[in-house]
């Protein structure tokens, strides 16, 4: 495939070109495996200075393929960082006023601890001796890095999809640190067939003879076919219908005719055989393992016996829940689920449906109602809290 | 939910009965109007549920807490007495069942505050009885068959259903059709006549 892409992936998971925060041995991240992680590092960046009181931070949490590079070109791919349309200076989240935090969550491969991290214990790659890591896991390493930071508060914790998950954790773990909490396109917990696909992807991994049994670094191989089959299957669920009968429909790739063969006769195969190959160039195959597993396993419900709405007793966070009206793999009702437990819970909440034919992938993509909600919501709790911006 | 209109005479009277600081939730709240007028005026938390998706992502945009929902099928999930206040101004007449509405906002709220027209007003007696058509006012611009209003009431009516519903009613105001507070020694009969609007205060 790109081999210096994916020499400079490689080197990104041991020795990113981010901030680094290091945990030594006396500080271990105690995971819901029932094992403790040490040592262990967090990869991050910052954008924008913390102000003197330490009241303007805000943490962003990316989804599942995402990365610490949310508003800077990334290392790897130099494509402009993931939100960058959201978050900058004067942007939406405005970096000349916000001190804006994102860190790579463990078990990813972007220079957080993961699958393809150096195992101090034996000088290889984790591979699967790598405990299987949660979405509370993710939060628990993040509240060491924030706190590493010599942060209490969070003015704000933001993120989409996989990114929502970890929101709602924060919020539902640790309350007092979150003045306000923005969880998008996201569930409160995975549902059955969002775990389906994942099984999709995961099986096709693992199905790919190169995978290695995940110890595919030291037998110099890489699952490339199998993991860029996954990225298709599953860049199929964060479309629409309409929206890829609208990009697509049902052109032909640089021909008249069919071929009556099995090339990639269609545009929408020729797009999704690129979306899996530079896929597999910035990304590691076990790391995609872990976090589709992560996902799969949060339900918030059921950490508080079953009911969501216990698991926002007592708050004093403010929430703006955002959907989008053509997301089928978090559909509006995932959301409504979880502002009617917020609701029950007495918590102030905000709640908007976005009207857009792009699928899940909205919350990546620049919709002018989107962040207005994200703008007036976060302006107002700045207004509320009596937050002195600059 | 709320009916868009432009003469929102009753939004003045609602400010005037809610404490200041109180926790306020704005059934119906449009795009926001009330509830912006009471976090000036009354420094109130206030919360807003509203029907329109455009009036929600409005609201939001401007900072107000509001949540696409629906009266008739979203209120159950709020908590007994979770506010101080619950006010349903101009959209009892909208929702499918007004009497579990109505029985909800006792619930949810210590207080309720209810404004709607007044069926009973004498413009639309005459006109149904004199046309023999469905009214169309300048405060009820709807013709039948497109209304959002589907369960008009009379300021009598709307008292019976507060009895049965065993709802104290603390004060009642009537506006003329011109937002002035009818004199408040009349009768329920007087005002039922010449009330163009209807603000109670209730609690349970």
């Amino acid at each position: 495939m790109a081999p210096v892409e994916a020499k400079r992936a490689r080197n990104e998971a041991n020795d990113p070109s981010s901030l680094v925060m290091r945990f030594g041995p006396d500080r271990p991240l105690a995971l819901d495996a029932g094992v403790d992680l040490a040592p262990f590092q967090i990869a991050y960046q910052t954008y924008g200075q913390l102000n003197a009181a330490r009241s303007n931070a805000i943490l962003v949490c990316h989804a599942l393929t995402g990365d610490q590079h949310v508003a800077n070109a990334h290392p790897v791919t130099g494509k402009p960082g993931w939100w960058e349309k959201l978050i900058g200076p004067g942007r939406t989240v405005d970096t000349d006023r916000f001190f804006v935090i994102c860190a790579n969550v463990v078990g990813g491969c972007l220079g957080s601890t993961g699958p393809a991290s150096r195992n101090p214990a034996t000088g290889r790659p984790y591979g699967l001796d790598l405990p299987v890591i949660t979405i509370r896991d993710m939060v628990r390493a993040q509240v060491m890095l924030v706190d590493s930071l010599g942060i209490d508060r969070l003015f704000s914790v933001i993120g989409g999809s996989m990114g929502g998950m970890q929101v709602l954790e924060w919020a539902a773990s640790y309350p007092e640190r979150v003045l306000t909490a923005v969880p998008i396109a996201t569930g409160a917990r995975h549902s059955a067939q969002n775990i389906a696909f994942h099984e999709v992807g995961r099986q096709a991994v693992m199905a790919d003879p190169d995978w290695c049994g995940g110890r595919y670094f030291e037998h110099g191989k890489r699952p490339e076919k199998g993991l860029a089959v996954a990225r298709m299957a599953a860049h199929i669920t964060y479309l629409s219908e309409s929206a890829l009968h609208r990009k697509f429909g049902r052109n032909l790739q640089d021909r008249e005719n069919l071929t009556f063969g099995f090339d990639a006769d269609f545009q929408i195969e020729s797009y999704l055989r690129h979306q899996g190959i530079t896929f597999v160039d910035r990304f590691d195959a076990n790391a995609y393992l872990y976090m589709t597993r992560a996902m799969d396993y949060f339900d918030l419900a059921a950490d508080h016996d079953g009911r969501l709405a216990d698991a926002f007793a007592g708050t004093s966070t403010r929430f703006c829940v955002v959907s989008f009206t053509s997301d089928w793999l978090f559909p509006t009702e995932e959301s409504r689920t979880i502002v009617h437990a917020l609701t029950a819970a007495g918590a102030s909440v905000s709640f908007v449906e976005i009207e857009t034919d792009r699928g899940h992938d909205a919350f990546l993509l620049e919709e002018p109602e989107f962040f207005a909600t994200v703008g007036g919501f976060l302006g107002a709790a700045a207004r509320a809290r009596g937050l002195d911006l600059p | 939910m709320s009916v868009n209109n432009t003469q929102r005479i009753d939004l003045k009277v609602v400010v005037d009965l809610i404490e200041p600081r109180a926790r306020v939730l704005d059934v119906g709240c449009g795009d926001g109007e009330l509830l912006e007028l009471l976090q000036n005026e009354k420094n109130v938390d206030g919360r807003g549920i509203e029907l329109s998706q455009r009036g929600v992502n409005e609201s939001v945009a401007r900072g107000l807490s509001v949540i696409q929902g629906d009266a008739d099928r979203d209120l159950g999930f709020y908590p007994d007495k979770g506010f101080d206040y619950v006010v349903l101004s101009q959209t009892l007449q909208a929702t499918r069942n007004p009497k579990a509405v109505l029985d909800d906002l006792l619930r949810i709220g210590e207080r309720a505050i209810v404004s709607f027209p007044n069926f009973g007003h004498w413009r639309v007696r005459l006109s149904l009885l004199f046309k023999g058509r469905m009214p169309v006012t300048r405060d009820l611009p709807y013709s039948w068959y497109d209304t959002p209003n589907i369960h008009f009431c009379t300021i009598r009516d709307f008292v019976s259903l507060c009895d049965e519903l065993g709802a104290t009613v603390e004060s009642a105001t009537a506006l003329d059709r011109y937002g002035q507070k009818i004199a408040l020694a009349m009768p329920w009969a007087f005002w039922n006549m010449f009330g163009q609007q209807a603000v109670f205060l209730l609690r349970r």
